[in-house]
């Protein structure tokens, strides 16, 4: 039975299974409630009350306050929530790419066009 | 009875939306990408399809967590885009079938699959990008559409194995369906990218170009693989690939490569686009 057997992990990559999923809920619906231009505003108004409002917990508060992906991630975000997050402040999945990869968006973009050049 | 014309398969990057608005198609950067949908453009005109039923994964615009279906079947008249939070333009409604859904929604569940049904969604980028690609034309989309949603958002996801089965499930009923409708089935979704984490930018362009080629004669060659190995192989948003699987699989017989193109990188992956017939 392949679902009994631990996964081995995979380096750098977190599945966002039921125990993230329990973990991020507050988090992942306030970054739901970005599909909607007037929740935007409301959490660039007053960030405090709109976090509260979710009631986040410390940690997904101050990755929220940080900006920083891989600390959302690791309070229970995932990346289709946390992309509407990101796209607030114009960030775009190259930026939010070379954020977790500790590289400058030239370097990441250099990175992905290397992968093109690999012979099949 | 109706019957399949084809299959396309096509990534949908929601940087696309951007381009298409700025019209892109000539920049550098673009070009190439852009370029692979004119063959896809005269294949349409020659086969004339009537309606699309359209294997894509919501990007939590219509589903969040609270409720996350794994196979989901539209059964609305009319499927609305919507903002998804960062921007790109909102796209005109797409008509729907209602006959084709209820008798997609009878057949499946007919056949053990256990779908949710949806009588209202709304289509993110997956559905509406692809749609746009292959319509390129101002103003509605001229084919009706029956989106089928597959869940890649919460793990566990469906296996490659039972998207496949979902598929030949659902080109047996479409084949079984007293129409006269010229039907196409569309695959939206990678091909390998991954955008969390510190692995996030990882691409596979041997996996890719190995799963494009065993479409055409292996086509069950992915299914081998679990959902784990799939994310190890082609990223976790790779696993997009599942809604290629469950579009090939619609087709019964003999299938040929009309036309493919493939191009690393737009955004942060590598795009493919098939036509199978």
């Amino acid at each position: 039975m392949t679902a009994m057997t631990p996964a081995r992990k995979i380096p750098g990559t977190t599945l966002f299974d039921g125990e993230q999923a329990r973990k991020g809920y507050a988090l992942n619906k306030m970054c739901y409630s970005f599909n909607d231009a007037a929740n935007r505003a409301e959490f660039q108004r007053d960030e405090d009350a709109y976090c509260a409002k979710y009631r986040l917990n410390r940690a997904q508060r101050d990755a929220i306050a940080h900006r920083n992906v891989l600390e959302l991630i690791a309070a229970g975000g995932n990346v289709y929530y946390l992309a509407k997050f990101a796209g607030m402040f114009g960030l775009d999945v190259q930026d939010i790419g070379a954020q977790q990869t500790g590289m400058s968006k030239d370097e990441f973009k250099a990175m992905l066009a290397a992968a093109g050049k690999v012979e099949a | 009875m109706a019957n399949i014309t084809g299959v396309v398969t096509t990534s949908h990057i929601p940087s696309i939306g951007r381009a298409i608005a700025k019209n892109l198609k000539e920049d550098p950067y673009w070009k190439s990408f852009f370029d692979g949908y004119p063959p896809v453009h005269d294949w349409l005109k020659q086969t004339q399809p009537d309606v699309a039923v359209v294997f894509y994964n919501d990007h939590g615009l219509n589903f969040f967590l609270d409720k996350m279906p794994t196979f989901a079947v539209g059964a609305a008249p009319e499927y609305h885009n919507a903002d998804e939070g960062w921007g790109i333009p909102t796209l005109p409604p797409f008509r729907g079938d209602l006959d084709l859904s209820w008798h997609l929604i009878e057949s499946l569940v007919a056949d053990d699959f256990d779908i949710t049904t949806c009588q209202e969604m709304l289509v993110d980028h997956a559905f509406t990008l692809p749609m746009k690609l292959l319509y390129p034309d101002a103003g509605a989309c001229p084919i009706r559409t029956v989106p089928i949603c597959i869940n890649t958002v919460q793990f566990p996801l469906p296996s490659a194995k039972r998207c496949f089965e979902l598929g030949r499930a659902v080109g047996n009923a479409i084949r079984a369906w007293n129409s006269d409708s010229r039907v196409v089935v569309i695959g939206t979704g990678g091909l390998s990218h991954q955008l969390d984490g510190e692995r996030a930018g990882f691409i596979n362009k041997p996996f890719d170009i190995r799963f494009m080629d065993s479409l055409v004669s292996d086509p069950e060659w992915a299914t081998r693989y679990s959902i784990h190995e799939l994310v190890e192989l082609a990223g976790t948003q790779g696993v997009e690939l599942v809604m290629w699987l469950a579009a090939r699989a619609t087709l019964a017989g003999d299938v040929k490569r009309l036309h493919s193109n493939y191009h690393i990188p737009i955004s942060n992956t590598a795009s493919g686009l098939m036509v199978l017939a």
